[in-house]
């Protein structure tokens, strides 16, 4: 195995693009460390991306945040910008593991490794979050929600890198929200995530709403007719009820150790609710 | 395959060690440099045994490749105490036997100082959250939180805040 730590994405780009046989980038490596030592993985290139500045640092951008693809968990929980910001986005990325996996992981791993079940990928949907790719063609930017293609599995091409995460800014009257179900307080992996970002007119009517819903379907989704269930509401019980509705009803769920398909259904629609109240008040407080 | 050459800050001291590309900071610390404080428990970052400090953050050292430690300042549980003067953590922890067994301990020990280094005064949940990622199977964990709880407050005196 060939290790390499170069100091620019295009070197990075290149290097991924040149390599026979298994190659890998290295951010946090909570995933693919483990992958190797059980034997899932034998890469015959890493790349580690955390010499990159670009890759490594959180900067403003247009009003919102532009993150690093190997920025960790512990360094987004530690940005007070974002945390004011994006609430919703930072909690689900402060739910992932331990302090110990806080201080490596990173939400474009967790999106590229592309879990079902993976906390920050929701929660970055109904942020409207963009990931900008790097390859050998060039840079192109794609909404986070096109990243995974199914358990394990994403959209990007050989040689491709997700560089940096984008979150738009925050709007006026809005806020964001994530909450999972898991049967212990820390250290799980979701039953159910529900994640919901709203925005609000100075009437309190949602004007605008986006639903992410995680561990209910191959790859986490944006349930666009929950966002439209608010929209035009005051997000009351009735509003809130049709939402659940819609939510549950695209779950696609599995039956397995942490819960039946059953039981995954109804509590999407109960998490919806709870997380959209967060949210709303968010917004209007 | 060629091994790589790493030099690194080891408890304050330049330590050069040559490791295989995907062999682990854990495998160099106990295999090559002998510092065996540093425990294997899951290997997979579940169980917080193998935690060390990376610059001023706890690491699980399963889940890190030892070339990355290149140019890194790392601190295991060797480098806690000064010379023979326990740090206050290792000293609680003996007084309240917050240890049965002993293999969790040298990672709680170092995720705990982690915490106190940040945080003075961390509340009994925040001790617990940072805690969550440190397995301990035979003492429970009402007798760690406590010494850590307890050596925080003796470290405030101590230092009259």
């Amino acid at each position: 195995m060939q290790f390499a730590n170069p100091d620019t994405v295009e070197s990075a780009v290149n290097l991924l693009a040149t390599a026979k046989g298994e190659s890998y980038v290295l951010a946090g490596g909570t995933d693919l460390i483990v992958q190797m030592q059980a034997g899932l993985k034998s890469p015959d290139l890493i790349v580690d991306i955390k010499n990159i500045e670009e890759m490594t640092s959180i900067t403003a951008d247009n009003g919102g945040y532009r993150i690093g693809a190997a920025v960790c968990g512990a360094e987004i929980f530690e940005h007070a910008g974002l945390k004011a910001d994006w609430p919703g986005v930072v909690e689900a990325i402060d739910l992932i593991g331990s302090m110990q996996v806080q201080s490596r992981a990173t939400p474009a791993g967790n999106l590229c490794n592309a879990s079902p079940a993976a906390d920050s990928v929701p929660a970055m949907i109904a942020a409207d979050a963009k990931a900008t790719i790097a390859g050998p063609n060039g840079r192109r930017t794609v909404s986070v929600l096109d990243i995974p293609t199914g358990p394990g599995a994403n959209s990007l091409a050989a040689g491709e890198l997700i560089v940096s995460i984008q979150l738009p800014a925050r709007k006026l009257r809005s806020g964001d929200a994530y909450l999972r179900f898991i049967p212990r307080t820390e250290m799980d992996i979701a039953v159910v995530g529900v994640a919901v970002n709203l925005s609000v007119d100075e009437k309190g009517i949602c004007t605008d709403a986006r639903v992410g819903l995680g561990a209910v379907a191959p790859t986490a989704l944006l349930v666009e007719e929950a966002g439209s269930a608010l929209v035009g509401t005051e997000v009351d019980d009735a509003a809130l009820e049709t939402a659940a509705e819609a939510v549950r009803a695209v779950c696609r769920p599995i039956d397995d150790k942490r819960g039946t398909a059953e039981y995954r259904i109804e509590i999407a629609g109960t998490l919806l609710i709870r997380t959209a109240k967060i949210a709303l008040q968010r917004a209007t407080g | 395959m060629s091994k790589l050459h790493v030099t690194a800050l080891i408890n304050g001291d330049e330590v050069e060690f040559l490791c295989e590309p995907d062999q682990t900071l854990l495998s160099v610390l106990r295999d090559e440099l002998n510092l065996t404080g540093t425990k294997e428990g899951c290997g997979s970052g579940d169980c917080g045994a193998c935690s060390v400090t990376v610059g001023e953050r706890v690491f699980c050292s399963c889940l890190m490749l030892a070339v990355e430690a290149e140019g890194k300042e790392i601190r295991t549980i060797e480098g806690m105490a000064e010379g023979d003067k326990l740090h206050p953590l290792q000293q609680c922890f003996l007084e309240q036997a917050a240890l049965q067994c002993g293999f969790c301990t040298p990672g709680f020990l170092v995720a705990a100082k982690n915490l106190l280094d940040r945080n003075p005064d961390p509340t009994e949940s925040e001790v617990r959250y940072w805690l969550a990622g440190n397995l301990c199977r035979c003492t429970g964990y009402d007798k760690i939180v406590r010494a850590v709880l307890d050596t925080a407050k003796e470290i405030r005196q101590a230092d009259g805040s």
